[in-house]
């Protein structure tokens, strides 16, 4: 188990500098002269050069990155032409466009995308293993049918629709709920509430599809292996069955998947927030790539990639701890 | 390694059970015996269709995607169409855009030829690499497939969407949009196929038919060629058939974004996110994007379970007689302990597949 | 379908048989809107104490008739007809308590594949504690107790430790064992057992058939045995019911039925299974028929055992896997293979007789030692300097179904070989894989079809053809008829053995099974744990084995005779104490 752990460690370290060398050589190396887009379109040459000395953009691009590593797991310091900024580890940069540390910018927008990300997976999860279940169980022909056309055009409806119609619906139409705005949980559980369940019912029912579908066959699989006519050639009832013999089995790779979007949902949510107007990480990504800030979209990028990551190790542990017969390597 | 090399030995996946091979004659006959992929694949034949005829359609109406007519529009109220559901009317079949007056059946239209052609070619590009890597990764060396597999792990581990928008940003305004949106997507999403196809190679690989052809002499790219190919292609179709909508929606999902299709070239994704903005005033202008768009993806999506059903028919005929109680025991099975071996591992291999699976299906 | 009531009065009676089958039908509906006629009028009785063993080939419908026993098919949409009383329930019918205690509390069954017949999850104390629970109303720790005292009985040492255990840290013959204190758990009057031992090495084999039948005299319980193995049945049962298609072809006492069977398929089946007793058949003098253009008629001559070496192993050696989890599959073993002799090579599963067989043809590359093909030293060559050679090293594989590719026509897997090496034309190619498709008794016409057009037995002709294509001077097979029934084992034995003779050729024929070895090798080599044992002649190792493991496993055999197989029980004990 220690062996795993530290394999899957080492190996989330290799992929995080592989993807961070990756991001650095397109952005930094991309066209456009960051000084001038830092300094803005009236600094004159002097100025960009100034800018350009600053951020240390004159040295060769290999010290850059080796500073800029040096940042995340030291802290480094910036000139500010009247004094230093001290940006401590990890550090992803500063701003190009408001000077600020680009991860105190992502901390403060953390919350909404993790509130955004949470709930959503309660509703889907609660949604998608539910209708799953249900389907598995209780299979007679009408609502299988109606169920699995149902989970398909789930899957294939891109999140925005769904966010659209339900706009339009219940927010322009009936009027039962206000525009969806972002409030704090720690200012007030019950704005937050309100304000997040339209983009949490636009995801959920997106992603619920996808559990649903996943949930059915994996139920109906494990309903079919060896071991549960074993218990039903011994008289044990059905529903002991089910819930006893089937449902860890078949919740496994449930469970396992949930852990993997849950991760993936910290980048993926961009378009809810967009949609939504909701000031989380995409919000803040698709402002910082209109306005080219390149330190805060390599830093989106990277701590994004960081949560994909950790929830792919988290899915493979998960499902090695339900499942002992999975040797982990 | 081209589309048609794949579909000419389309047949079921499982390696190693005694799968009749079915033939692409075969394969077409399942499909068209389901009535929803019938008419899956009409919807997308239409979609072409109009597609490709875009010009004509609007030359029929007479009108064309890019010229304003202010005239429609109640400049008092904001620049909303005038007329019932956003200015339908003899000249206009559905209406005008609020805002500008452009025509909107014509700007859909030709929209479905961006969505299209982006959905495609990055489903192509996806495919190629990701065969070209799985199998490299699964016949060559270990140094080449641990190479390989890492990358193919960092580039399941790219939170492709926030990528794609970066990257949509940074490259000059010159370069031709939807070309770029293809390559994009292309180049991000290829990491599952690349997964699915070393998994099924190093299986096949341990079967005794290719046992059987490297002491029949044959090299490794004759066996590549001769035994491993042929066996790909199902689960390769299968996996392109259920990216196509996925790549239908991102691009959509980019446009929507703002970092996809520039105007004055129409997109779907672009005029949703035009919407947001009048949907109050003008819901006609929200929801005709929106169908487009949910039509052609769910047609896509349709068709793409319909094709994995019809390639491995045993896996699904599993799924739907699967519970206990439906299982048949017709015949009686002698197991030996290869089967049983089989069944240990079938687990693991299982997780595996889910989670590419889904790491496809995020994209 | 008359009398219900009468026929559960009746079964109160003392003396009514345990189990009472009367024109038994099951029909399965099949995905056209057809159905198949799984079990058809079938009629048998088992009384208390007796046991009944059902033997037939791969679907004739056996384990249909054990699982209906237990009113499986029900709500399966398979039709049933006829009328089953176990017990004096009718399992087509019974519903609530009555169809829960005929389920594992009058009747029990011992499943087989017993990894996956348990659950993964939960410990097999706590699975059989289950078990009794649904019946009993016991407490959880008396269910326990009762879990290991049956797991003890069974003979599963450390029974309290183990019982703690799940499925897959069990060995096969411990999961084996597991199965059946499940199905003692709730001392039911009738245990039946479906291919209890198929999954099995037959030492393992022969210790679960000898369990069986100690419980059964201990118990009282009655037995119905479901087989594939003839031998199985001969010294565990009373009775047999031969069954083919769905019908009982042959119903009578073991020592009738084995000895002297009346149908003509009892007397196939009985015919064709190996004896371990049965000396080879004297070489026919065949008048070298080369249909083949293969090198020389002067092997003709040389086809008894004895001509000079062709491929010799020494201190050959293979490990798996890295540092940390490394596993010998093959230690330290030399052997000779002589032109024209064929070379048995027996073990039980894990004994490294299939890697070796691949070192030998170097499908593996070996990681020490050296094999000497022809003069030369293949061991160490790469795929490269391999190819010239390829041809003459030949295998046969053991699974009918993954040695054949199935999206190409089997005309095409064999003529492979031929066009890799690119000397003949297209014509010719097709020519000589017609003679070749002949010759292993198939139909040269059948070129452009597809594997799973065929049976098992005819795919491993298919095997055979494609390995005599590129006309080798050396054969593998391994275990090439472990997954045959045993009319077709018979058949595809004897082709070898007749391809061997008429072509000059060297065997090496791996297999688990004693007696098919005995009826191919000149001489034969014992493995176990990666090493051989043993070697020597056919006879020497048959007559007069030296090795304890040898002896052991002859022991274990099962064979036709009940009376023998009574005897061979008792030598099998005074070994196990000895």
């Amino acid at each position: 188990m220690t062996r795993f752990v530290l394999r899957r460690l080492i190996g989330m370290v290799v992929v995080l500098l592989a993807l961070s060398v990756v991001i650095y050589a397109v952005f930094y190396l991309a066209p456009g002269d960051p000084a001038q887009l830092a300094c803005g379109l009236k600094c004159s040459p002097a100025q960009v050069a100034q800018v350009r000395e600053q951020l240390g953009l004159n040295e060769p691009v290999y010290l850059q990155y080796a500073h800029f590593l040096q940042g995340i797991v030291a802290g480094r310091d910036f000139s500010t032409g009247t004094g230093v900024l001290h940006c401590h580890a990890p550090c992803l940069g500063v701003s190009y466009k408001t000077g600020d540390q680009v991860t105190s910018l992502i901390a403060s927008r953390l919350p909404v995308t993790a509130s955004l990300a949470l709930g959503a997976m309660v509703l889907w999860l609660a949604l998608g293993v539910g209708t799953g279940l249900l389907s598995a169980l209780r299979r007679g022909r009408f609502t299988e049918r109606a169920l699995t056309t149902l989970t398909l055009a789930g899957n294939a409806v891109p999140v925005f629709i769904i966010g659209l119609l339900l706009l339009l619906l219940f927010c322009a139409s009936l009027q039962w709920l206000p525009f969806p705005t972002y409030v704090g949980l720690t200012q007030s559980p019950q704005q937050w509430f309100w304000g997040l369940l339209l983009p949490w019912v636009s995801l959920a029912l997106i992603e619920s599809a996808k559990y649903a579908r996943l949930t059915r066959s994996s139920m109906l699989e494990t309903l079919a292996e060896d071991h549960i006519r074993t218990f039903r050639a011994y008289g044990v009832s059905e529903r002991a069955l089910v819930t006893r013999h089937a449902l860890r089995g078949a919740l496994t790779p449930v469970i396992a998947l949930s852990a993997l979007d849950l991760g993936t949902m910290f980048g993926s949510a961009v378009l809810t927030e967009s949609l939504f107007g909701l000031p989380g990480l995409g919000k803040l990504l698709v402002y910082s790539v209109g306005v080219v800030d390149l330190p805060v979209v390599v830093g989106l990028v990277l701590v994004t990639g960081f949560c994909v990551v950790l929830a792919n190790a988290l899915a493979d542990t998960l499902y090695a701890v339900a499942d002992r017969r999975v040797v982990l390597t | 390694m081209s589309a048609q090399d794949l579909l000419a030995g389309a047949a079921p996946s499982t390696a190693g059970e005694a799968a009749p091979a079915a033939g692409a004659r075969q394969v077409w006959r399942r499909l068209r015996a389901r009535k929803s992929a019938l008419a899956g694949i009409v919807v997308i034949a239409l979609l072409l269709l109009v597609a490709v005829c875009a010009p004509l359609l609007t030359a029929i109406e007479g009108q064309d995607p890019t010229t304003y007519h202010d005239s429609l529009l109640n400049s008092a109220a904001g620049g909303v169409p005038v007329g019932p559901f956003g200015g339908i009317s003899g000249a206009h079949w559905l209406g005008v855009e609020p805002g500008s007056g452009r025509d909107l059946f014509a700007r859909l239209v030709y929209g479905s030829q961006v969505s299209l052609l982006v959905a495609v070619g990055a489903t192509l590009v996806e495919v190629v690499i990701g065969v070209v890597v799985g199998l490299a990764a699964g016949l060559g060396n270990k140094l080449l497939d641990q190479f390989l597999g890492h990358t193919t792990d960092v580039m399941l581990a790219l939170p492709s969407l926030v990528f794609a928008i970066a990257l949509m940003a940074v490259v000059p305004s010159g370069f031709p949009r939807p070309l770029l949106l293809t390559l994009v997507i292309g180049l991000l999403g290829w990491g599952g196929t690349a997964r699915v196809v070393r998994a099924q190679t190093l299986t096949l690989k341990e079967l005794d038919y290719v046992s059987a052809a490297r002491l029949g002499g044959s090299s490794r790219w004759r066996i590549a060629r001769r035994e491993l190919l042929p066996s790909l292609a199902a689960p390769v179709i299968t996996y392109a058939a259920l990216l196509l909508p996925s790549n239908v929606a991102s691009e959509a999902g980019l446009s929507f974004l703002g970092v996809g299709v520039k105007p004055p070239t129409s997109s779907w994704g672009q005029m949703l996110s035009s919407a947001t903005t009048w949907f109050q005033s003008d819901p006609t202008y929200v929801l005709l994007p929106a169908a487009f768009l949910f039509v052609t993806t769910f047609a896509f999506t349709v068709v793409g379970d319909a094709v994995r059903t019809a390639l491995d028919p045993r896996a699904a005929s599993r799924l739907r007689v699967g519970t206990g109680r439906a299982k048949k025991r017709g015949n009686d099975t002698k197991r030996g302990n290869d089967a049983q071996r089989g069944n240990d591992t079938k687990r693991g291999g299982d997780a595996k597949q889910a989670s590419a699976d889904a790491k496809g299906a995020a994209a | 379908m008359s009398a219900d009531t009468d026929t559960r009065e009746a079964s109160g009676v003392a003396d009514a048989p345990l189990v009472e089958v009367r024109g038994l039908t099951v029909e399965f509906p099949v995905d056209d809107g057809g159905s198949v006629r799984a079990v058809d009028g079938l009629d048998f009785t088992v009384r208390a104490g007796q046991a009944l063993g059902i033997v037939g080939e791969s679907g004739s419908g056996k384990s249909t008739v054990a699982f209906d026993l237990l009113g499986l098919h029900r709500g399966t949409g398979a039709r049933l007809g006829g009328t089953v009383r176990v017990a004096g329930v009718d399992p087509h019918t019974a519903e609530g308590d009555e169809l829960k205690s005929l389920r594992g509390e009058l009747a029990a069954m011992v499943f087989q594949d017993p990894l996956s017949a348990l659950d993964p999850y939960y410990a097999i104390g706590d699975q059989i504690a289950e078990v009794l629970r649904t019946h009993r109303r016991v407490t959880r720790r008396a269910a326990r107790a009762r879990a290991v005292e049956v797991l003890d009985r069974v003979g599963i040492p450390d029974a309290a430790r183990r019982s703690r255990l799940r499925p897959h840290e069990f060995s096969g013959g411990m999961r084996q064992r597991a199965l059946i204190a499940m199905a003692l758990a709730c001392e039911p009057r009738l245990l039946i057992a479906d291919e209890p031992t198929t999954a099995l090495d037959v030492t393992v084999q022969a210790q679960i058939l000898d369990l069986l039948h100690d419980l059964r005299a201990e118990t009282g319980a009655g037995l119905i045995l479901v087989t594939h193995d003839l031998g199985v049945v001969a010294g565990s049962v009373d009775e047999v019911l031969v069954m083919k298609d769905g019908r009982a072809v042959e119903h009578g006492g073991v020592a009738e039925v084995l000895g002297s069977p009346r149908e003509p398929y009892t007397r196939a089946l009985v015919g064709a299974v190996p004896r371990l007793d049965a000396v080879r058949e004297p070489e026919p003098v065949t008048a070298a028929a080369d249909a083949d253009g293969g090198d020389g008629g002067a092997a003709t001559d040389a086809a008894g055992p004895g001509g000079d070496v062709l491929l010799e192993a020494t201190g050959l050696r293979k490990e798996f896997g890295r540092r940390g989890a490394r596993l010998t599959a093959v230690d330290d073993i030399s052997l000779t293979v002589r032109r024209g002799e064929t070379l048995g090579v027996v073990g039980e599963s894990g004994s490294g007789k299939t890697t070796l067989g691949r070192m030998l043809v170097r499908l593996l590359e070996p990681t020490a030692g050296r094999l000497v093909y022809d003069g030369r030293d293949i061991g160490g060559l790469g795929e490269r300097q391999l190819r010239p050679i390829r041809r003459e090293l030949q295998m046969v594989f053991q699974d009918p179904v993954s040695s054949l590719n199935p999206r190409r026509s089997i005309g095409e897997s064999i003529a492979d070989p031929l066009r890799a090496a690119g000397r003949l034309t297209d014509r010719q190619v097709v020519s000589r894989v017609g003679e070749l498709l002949e010759r292993v008794g198939l139909d040269p016409d059948w070129y452009h079809r597809y594997p799973h057009e065929f049976s098992g037995g005819q795919r491993q002709r298919v095997g055979i053809a494609r390995a005599l294509a590129p006309e080798p001077k050396l054969i593998v097979c391994d275990e090439p008829v472990s997954a045959l029934d045993v009319t077709t084992q018979a058949q595809v034995v004897g082709l070898l053995g007749e391809l061997r003779r008429e072509l000059g050729l060297s065997l090496v024929f791996v297999a688990h099974d004693l007696a098919v070895v005995r009826q191919v090798s000149d001489r034969v080599a014992v493995m176990r744990a990666g090493r051989v044992v043993e070697h020597g002649t056919a006879d020497r190792i048959y007559d007069s084995p030296q090795h304890e493991y040898t002896k052991g496993l002859l022991a274990a055999v099962p064979v036709l005779d009940p009376e023998e197989s009574a005897q061979r029980r008792a030598a099998r004990r005074a070994l196990v104490r000895g």
